[in-house]
C-alpha cells in the first residue's frame, strides 16, 4: 500500500502502480498467488522481512499474463467444469435430511476442501507447459473430494471418465512438486495416487462390462 | 450441496455455540464454515454455467444503474477491468449482492474489494440507504497495516485469556511478566462471564484499556493467551486459525501470546429493502415481488448489502442464514417482478445509450485528473478518521469533525491526480471512481450515527437529555429504549423489528432536498446536542474500571447516563 502511494523506478523516476490481483490478503481467495523470488506462493503470507532483499516478483508462468503481476486463471475454472466439481442437487423441492456421514470421513474431505484454486500446483508442476493439456493437481483433488460426498458420488463415473480423457490423469509425471507448493497443505500427491487406483477400476469394469 | 458439516459420533450433524447464544444450534464446518458454504455456491453457479443457465461476467465491475424516464432500473452499467470497456446491461430485474463496505474504514476483516461502492452508486441514484452507522465491531481481529484478520470467538471459547500488563508501557516479553502483574481486566470486571462476555461489550472494555494507555506496550493490542493450554489440545481444536495467526505475525501463538485489537467486521446497514406479510397469518408472503426489492423498481438487494435481519447487532453465523434466506425469496421476487412489470414497460433504448454515454464521460475525466492529491492518501485519511470516530465510541463532536474531514477529503477528491494513465486493465481509475463511493457511504454512516436517539450496538457518548422533537420512527425508537438498557445487545437485538426502523429519518433518502438533509445534520451535530460525557472521554481511573460493575453490562455508562434509564423505566 505504501508503494502504492508513491511508485518510483529503481532510479527514482516516478511510475505506474503495478497491478496484481487480491482480495482477501488471508489464504481464502487464491487470487494474489505469484512468485516471490523465484518460488510459487501466496503473495499475502509472504512476509517481508522474512524474504532475501531486494524481493524479485514474477506473475506465474503457467497462466496468460494480463499485467504486470495479474495472471488469467480461467483454464482451472475450466477444468473444474470438465471434471463436474459440484455436487449434483435438484433442489426444487425439499429434499428432507442429508445422508449420515461419519466424522472420520468428514475429517479427511475437510482437508481436501480447503483448495482455494491459486495454481501454484500447476505453476510447479513440470508436465503443465505449452505442449501438454494437462490439468494440473487440483482438479484432480477435487474429484477425490467430490467422489468421497455420499450425494456427490452420483457423479463419481463421470469424473473419473473425464480424468482418464484429454488432459487428464494420464498426463501426470510423478514429480511430486505440487504437494510441496500447495499453500494449504492438501495432501494432492495422495489424492492423485487414490484417484489412478479409482480410474484403473473403472477401466476395469468398463471394458469387462460391469 | 456439497458442504460436509462436522458430525455427531452417530453422523448427524453437529452444532455448535457462537457469543450470544445460549445453545448449541449453529452447523459448522471446521473453523471456516462461510468459506466453504462460498466454495459450495461458487460449485453451483458453474454447474448451472456448464447448463447453460448462467453467464458470468467476471472481471467487471458496477458503475450505476440504468433509470428509464418513470425512475424504474432497467439494467446496469459496468466496466471490463481488463480492455476498460463500458458496457450497459439490459435486464428486467437487478439484484446487488456486493456485500459490505468494511474499506470505507481502511483496515477492517473483509476483503479489500468490499468498498460498498455498488450500494453507495445505488444510493446516489436514488436507492435508500438505511441503518448506515450500524457497524459491527470483532473484539478479536490480528492488527496489520495492510488488513485486520479475523482471530475467531472459538479461541476464547475454548479457554483463551484476555490480559494487558499492569504497568503502562511495560516493555517486558509477555511470559517474563508474572501472573500478579498483569491485568485478565474483563475476567475481573465481569467474573460471571469471564473473557465469554458479549462482542460489544468485549470490545468496548479492550478499546477502552486500551484508549487510558494500558495496550501492549503502549499501542493499541491486549493479549489473548491461549498458552496455558496444551499445546496438542491446541492443534486439535484451534489448529485453522492458530495457524492463520502464525502465518501473518511470524510467532507461535502456542508459545507466545496473541497481540489482538477490535476491527471493523460487519455493516448491519444497507440498502433498504422491503418484504410483504401475508394477510392471512401476518408471516411472510413469500410469493410477493416486494421481498428484497430496494425503493427503486426493478432493483433488489440481498446479503451483507441490505439492511434488513440484523437489526442493530449481529449474533455469529447468522450472516450466512440471512443471505442465504435473502437469495431464496429474493430470486424468486425478481422473477415475479420481471414477468409482472418488467414486461409491460416500453423499450429503454434511450436509457441504455445516455447511461453507457454517461458513464463513458464520467471515465474520460477521470483519466484526465492530474491535480496534486494522491488518492492512496485520501483513501488512508478516510479510513483512520472512520475507524477512530465511528466504530466503537463516538463522541457527538468528534462525528461534526469527522463529517467536515469527509467533506475536505471530497473536495480534495476533485484535485486528484492519477499516476496510471494507461488505457488497459488501469486499476488506479476504477479505485479513484470507487473512493469517491466510498466517500458518500462514510458521510452516511458518520450523520447516521449523529442521529438522536443513539441506536444500536456502538456506543455514543452522550449526556444530559437527547433533543424530542422528531418524527413517528424516533417516537417509536424511544419508547422502545424505556424498555431497553442500551447496552444490553441480546435484548436489543430481539427488539429491533425491521418495521420500526425504517419509517424515521434515520433511513438516509438521497431524493430528500439537499438544505432539509444539511438542516438536520447540523442540529445534530452543532449546537443541539450536549457535549459528550466527560467521565468516559477523559482517561477514566483505573481504580473505577476495576470495581466489578452489575452484570448487565453499563459498566463503561457515566453516572447521568444510569440515573436517567432508572428513571425512565
Amino acid at each position: 500500500m505504501e508503494v502504492a502511494k508513491d511508485p518510483k523506478t529503481r532510479d527514482g523516476r516516478r511510475t505506474s502502480p503495478v497491478v496484481y490481483d487480491r482480495a482477501c490478503l488471508e489464504e481464502v481467495c487464491g487470487s494474489c498467488a505469484m512468485r516471490v523470488n523465484g518460488v510459487a506462493r501466496m503473495a499475502c503470507t509472504a512476509l517481508i522481512d522474512s524474504l532475501a532483499q531486494p524481493v524479485k516478483l514474477e506473475p506465474l508462468a503457467k497462466f496468460p499474463v494480463v499485467r504486470d503481476l495479474s495472471v488469467d486463471r480461467s483454464s482451472m475454472f475450466e477444468s473444474l467444469k470438465r471434471v463436474k466439481a459440484w455436487v449434483p442437487i435438484d433442489g426444487t423441492y425439499d429434499l428432507g435430511p442429508g445422508p449420515r456421514m461419519a466424522e472420520s470421513e468428514r475429517a479427511y474431505a475437510y482437508e481436501l476442501s480447503k483448495c482455494i484454486t491459486c495454481g501454484n500446483c500447476l505453476e510447479v508442476c513440470p508436465q503443465v507447459n505449452d505442449r501438454s493439456s494437462f490439468m494440473g493437481a487440483a482438479p484432480i483433488s477435487q474429484v477425490a473430494l467430490f467422489n468421497r460426498h455420499p450425494t456427490g458420488r452420483m457423479l463419481a463415473a463421470e469424473r473419473l471418465d473425464a480424468l482418464m480423457g484429454e488432459g487428464g490423469l494420464d498426463e501426470c509425471g510423478n514429480a511430486q512438486n505440487c504437494v510441496r507448493a500447495c499453500p494449504k497443505s492438501i495432501p494432492l500427491t495422495t489424492s492423485i495416487a487414490e484417484m489412478f487406483r479409482a480410474t484403473t477400476a473403472h477401466g476395469f469394469r468398463k471394458l469387462f462390462g460391469s | 450441496m456439497g458442504v460436509m458439516f462436522n458430525r455427531t459420533p452417530e453422523g448427524l450433524l453437529d452444532f455448535r455455540r457462537f457469543g450470544g447464544t445460549k445453545f448449541h444450534r449453529t452447523a459448522f464446518a471446521g473453523a471456516t464454515t462461510g468459506q466453504q458454504l462460498l466454495y459450495a455456491l461458487d460449485e453451483q453457479v458453474r454447474r448451472f454455467e456448464v447448463e447453460g443457465l448462467v453467464h458470468k461476467h467476471e472481471m467487471w465491475e458496477f458503475l450505476g444503474l440504468v433509470r428509464d424516464s418513470d425512475g424504474n432500473c432497467r439494467g446496469i452499467v459496468a466496466l471490463d477491468c481488463v480492455s476498460m470497456r463500458i458496457e450497459a446491461f439490459p435486464a428486467m430485474s437487478v439484484m446487488l449482492a456486493t456485500g459490505g463496505p468494511g474499506i470505507v474504514f481502511g483496515r477492517s476483516t473483509n476483503s479489500v474489494i468490499n468498498t460498498g461502492t455498488a450500494a453507495s452508486a445505488a444510493y446516489q441514484e436514488g436507492a435508500r440507504y438505511a441503518n448506515g452507522e450500524f457497524i459491527q465491531v470483532h473484539p478479536t481481529s490480528i492488527p496489520a497495516s495492510d488488513k485486520l484478520r479475523l482471530m475467531s470467538e472459538s479461541a476464547r471459547g475454548e479457554g483463551g485469556r484476555v490480559w494487558v500488563p499492569r504497568a503502562r508501557g511495560d516493555k517486558r516479553a509477555p511470559k517474563s511478566i508474572p501472573e500478579s502483574e498483569r491485568w485478565y481486566f474483563l475476567e475481573e470486571k465481569y467474573p460471571a462471564y469471564g473473557n465469554l462476555v458479549p462482542r460489544d461489550i468485549a470490545t468496548r472494555e479492550i478499546f477502552q484499556v486500551c484508549l487510558m494507555g494500558y495496550g501492549v506496550g503502549g499501542k493499541r493490542e491486549v493479549y489473548l493467551d491461549l498458552t496455558h493450554i496444551p499445546r496438542k489440545e491446541l492443534d486439535i481444536k484451534l489448529g485453522g486459525i492458530l495457524e492463520i495467526y502464525e502465518k501473518f505475525v511470524g510467532e507461535d501463538p502456542r508459545e507466545v501470546p496473541m497481540k489482538v485489537f477490535p476491527g471493523m467486521h460487519y455493516s448491519m446497514g444497507g440498502l433498504w429493502v422491503d418484504y410483504a406479510a401475508d394477510p392471512r397469518h401476518g408471516t411472510l408472503d413469500e410469493t410477493s415481488p416486494r421481498n428484497q426489492a430496494t425503493n427503486v423498481p426493478g432493483l433488489y438487494a440481498a446479503g451483507e448489502v441490505d439492511y434488513l435481519y440484523h437489526g442493530a447487532n449481529r449474533l455469529g453465523a447468522n450472516s450466512l442464514v440471512a443471505c442465504l434466506y435473502a437469495g431464496k425469496i429474493g430470486g424468486p421476487a425478481m422473477v415475479r417482478d420481471g414477468r409482472d412489470r418488467g414486461a409491460r414497460l416500453p423499450p429503454g433504448d434511450g436509457a441504455f445509450a445516455g447511461a453507457k454515454k454517461k458513464w463513458e464521460m464520467e471515465f474520460a475525466r477521470l483519466a484526465r485528473l492530474s491535480g496534486p492529491e494522491n488518492p492512496h492518501v485520501i483513501a488512508e485519511e478516510m479510513g483512520d478518521w472512520m475507524t477512530d470516530n465511528v466504530t466503537v465510541i463516538r463522541h457527538d463532536g468528534k462525528l461534526a469533525e469527522t463529517d467536515a474531514k469527509l467533506q475536505e477529503l471530497a473536495e480534495r477528491w476533485d484535485r486528484i491526480g492519477l499516476s496510471d494513465r494507461s488505457s488497459f486493465a488501469n486499476r488506479e481509475i476504477s479505485f479513484v471512481n470507487q473512493l469517491r463511493n466510498m466517500l458518500v457511504l462514510a458521510r452516511v454512516m458518520t450523520r447516521g450515527a449523529g442521529r438522536a436517539p443513539a441506536r444500536g450496538v456502538p456506543r455514543r457518548a452522550l449526556q444530559g437529555a437527547r433533543p424530542r422533537e422528531g418524527g413517528h420512527g424516533r417516537k417509536r425508537a424511544s419508547a422502545r429504549r424505556r424498555e431497553l438498557p442500551q447496552n444490553d445487545d441480546r435484548r436489543a437485538h430481539r427488539g429491533w423489528p425491521a418495521d420500526h426502523l425504517c419509517g424515521g429519518e434515520h433511513v438516509a433518502d438521497s431524493a430528500a432536498p439537499a438544505e432539509v438533509l444539511r438542516d438536520r445534520a447540523s442540529q445534530r451535530l452543532t449546537g443541539k446536542l450536549p457535549p459528550a460525557c466527560p467521565e468516559r472521554s477523559a482517561s477514566t481511573s483505573a481504580a473505577r474500571t476495576l470495581r466489578p460493575p452489575p452484570l448487565t453490562g453499563r459498566s463503561t455508562s457515566c453516572p447521568t447516563d444510569r440515573a436517567r434509564t432508572s428513571s425512565r423505566s
